[in-house]
């Protein structure tokens, strides 16, 4: 019999049989003397339904005060990364929506912008793409703020904002599947533009959306702001000031909410925010309180974005119209769903060779990609979404990596949550707002 | 830089290629019989990266400029300057990341508060010192961005900038879990996503992607990276 790695394994005539005994928790626990020592170790997660997915903390307590906490990651590492390789640079959209699925648009836009800044096109992208980006990103950060004050309300007792907050969400995805077809997982943004142009349906639905959400935002500060139970749980909860989130690299509403009012859209502007009118939000509690005040005055400002940008959309192409990148293809509505235009191929297989060509060639091998690398960061509903992507000049990405926010703001568990008590754990994970596939990619 | 014009062990005798040949090599990503084009020997060198003369424009001067009067080891710690699509790269020697990683953070003139991002990269086949690890710093007092850059061989180690950028920790736990690239002093260098026991190092491009054929309609359709591709 011979020990590897975590099971010890014997050969028998049948095969090699394996006897695993999950040493790994046998030490941890092993270590502990329950009659001298008070200290517990509490294995939460991965499956838990107050860790916002699939994270794993592994707390130690004395009492109820958390003297030690380990966030474990990994449980939803699905390779996105390392599959962008094999795929050409168009076909990356559809990975990397797929990252953070809370806000799937912002992982296509830093993609896009890190793509076209690759290419050398970030000023070739037309008005009305720039606009129809923002827009939707916007109601992105919409939605996924309101899944935020969902699963937060849900996690600290309020179960009906739960239920609110999901359905004010469905209003937005309905507006997202009009456009791109998808609730979520869009692929709508494309290096270049947008896949396809807004419907005058999904605007009526906007415009209706921006009068429906104000009305619903004021009961649910009525429902929570004013209740002790919820001030309880966040005021003076997870305290993490500005030199704590600097030096944990969190961004965000959280950073937002120790005072220091950095947002990459004033900042850093891209996508034509410097045309945008709109306050950011900040709060100088440093708790979960002050974020959740962020959070809904984001959602208010982003509202107000929305309604600028439905003003500024002016009739125009939806695509660069440099003929090497544009994508040939367009989308219709088909019996099974979301598909080719069959009225597009009919044009193409019928009008030259040449367009044959040009939308196989295209299709198929993509278009080059200058080799170099760049970054490029946006404002991520949960702080700043770096994409560094580097080509080698070919028409696949050769190395893309995404900063994500989630990732980062989630090593700052440790720091918000050692010395308090365990209820806090929960509100301070929570106030970060991971989601769980953004982090592991 | 150097390119090191290696073939894949067996490519030459229409054996399966014991490595999955780099994206500079062939037009249609296959080695061995399959190709009868003959663009399958086609290769293409990736270029090296030169440094960029100077003055290099924007506020790069300045961040170079306060640096290099900041850092007494200026000459020795940076091989080149790189300025690129509006980004400024510097390559630094990998024993000094951490002594430039402080300045950056430090000096008053340079102010990087924040280090966003720790990644790697693999440039198999096109430098002798495959991985590079790149750190993009970011100053939210002069709203500047600037990427650092080192570069060692598989197996070769740098040290952490986790006492300079604690954000570090996690993001070169990464690096090291999809690279092997081994950071000197971490406090806890383990696997962060993938699981504890796992073998090998999944970003490095010598890594296959894995994957199983898939039915589609009656055709069997090969995994990713067995694929014909054009390149």
């Amino acid at each position: 019999m011979t020990q590897s790695g975590y099971a010890s394994e014997r050969e028998t005539t049948e095969g090699r049989v394996f006897t695993v005994t999950g040493g790994d928790w046998d030490t941890v626990t092993g270590s502990v003397d329950p009659l001298s020592n008070e200290k517990i170790v509490v294995n939460m997660g991965p499956q838990h339904p107050s860790t916002h997915g699939v994270l794993r903390l592994v707390l130690e307590l004395e009492g109820e005060t958390v003297t030690d906490v380990r966030p474990v990651v990994g449980y939803l590492h699905t390779g996105i990364e390392k599959n962008l390789e094999y795929r050409n640079w168009t076909q990356g959209t559809t990975f990397v929506t797929r990252a953070d699925y809370l806000a799937p648009l912002f992982n296509e836009a830093g993609y896009c912008l890190a793509v076209e800044k690759l290419l050398g096109i970030t000023d070739d992208i037309t008005e009305r793409a720039n606009t129809i980006r923002v827009l939707f990103m916007e109601l992105n950060r919409i939605s996924s703020h309101l899944v935020w004050l969902a699963t937060t309300g849900m996690e600290l007792g309020a179960i009906s904002m739960m239920l609110y907050g999901f359905r004010e969400r469905e209003y937005i995805l309905d507006i997202f599947e009009e456009t791109s077809g998808l609730r979520m997982n869009h692929a709508y943004f494309r290096p270049g533009g947008v896949a396809q142009d807004i419907p005058e349906s999904a605007i009526k639905k906007i415009r209706d959306f921006l009068v429906y959400l104000p009305k619903k935002l004021k009961e649910y500060e009525a429902m929570l702001s004013g209740q002790v139970i919820w001030q309880e749980r966040t005021q003076g909860v997870a305290v993490l000031d500005v030199t704590g989130c600097l030096a944990m690299g969190v961004t965000g509403p959280v950073l937002r909410s120790a005072g220091l009012a950095w947002d990459l859209r004033k900042t850093m502007p891209y996508c034509g925010y410097e045309n945008y009118e709109f306050d950011v939000p900040t709060a100088t509690t440093a708790d979960v309180w002050g974020r959740y005040q962020v959070r809904l005055a984001e959602i208010r400002e982003s509202l107000k974005i929305v309604e600028q940008a439905l003003d500024r959309l002016r009739p125009g192409p939806i695509f660069i119209a440099d003929k090497k990148i544009a994508w040939p293809a367009q989308l219709a509505v088909g019996l099974d769903g979301m598909g080719n235009s069959l009225e597009h191929v009919a044009k193409i297989m019928g009008q030259s060779m040449e367009s044959l060509i040009h939308h196989f060639k295209l299709v198929t091998e993509g278009f080059r990609v200058p080799a170099g690398q760049v970054y490029v960061a946006i404002e991520h509903p949960r702080g700043e979404l770096g994409v560094h992507a580097v080509s080698d000049g070919g028409t696949h990405p050769y190395r893309v990596h995404m900063r994500d926010p989630s990732f980062v703001n989630l090593q700052a568990i440790p720091a918000m949550a050692e010395g308090a008590l365990l209820a806090d754990v929960i509100a301070g994970g929570a106030s970060l707002d991971p989601v769980m596939g953004g982090c592991d990619r | 830089m150097t390119v090191e014009p290696s073939s894949p062990e067996g490519a030459n005798l229409g054996a399966p290629a014991q490595t999955p040949s780099s994206p500079q090599k062939g037009m249609f990503g296959i080695t061995g019989t399959g190709d009868v084009s003959g663009f399958g020997g086609l290769v293409r060198p990736r270029h090296e990266v030169v440094g960029s003369p100077k003055p290099y424009g924007g506020y790069f001067d300045e961040v170079t400029d306060a640096l290099e009067e900041a850092y007494p080891g200026f000459a020795d710690a940076v091989e080149k300057v790189v300025v690129d699509r509006d980004e400024l790269t510097l390559h630094i020697v990998p024993e000094r990341i951490a002594e430039v990683a402080q300045i950056m953070r430090d000096d008053d003139s340079l102010r990087f508060e924040l280090c966003s991002s720790v990644s790697g990269v693999d440039y198999l086949n096109s430098d002798a010192r495959r991985l590079h690890v790149t750190y993009h710093l970011a100053s939210m007092t002069y709203r500047r961005r600037v990427r650092l850059e080192v570069a060692v061989p598989a197996g070769g180690s740098v040290p952490t900038v986790t006492s300079v950028y604690p954000t570090a920790d996690w993001q070169e736990r990464e690096t090291y879990d999809m690279f092997g690239v081994i950071f000197t002093g971490h406090p806890n260098l383990t696997r962060v996503l993938m699981p504890d026991d796992w073998e090998g190092h999944p970003q490095r491009k010598d890594y296959p992607l894995g994957g199983v054929p898939v039915e589609y309609k009656g055709a069997e359709i090969p995994p990713p990276d067995q694929r014909r591709v054009y390149q």
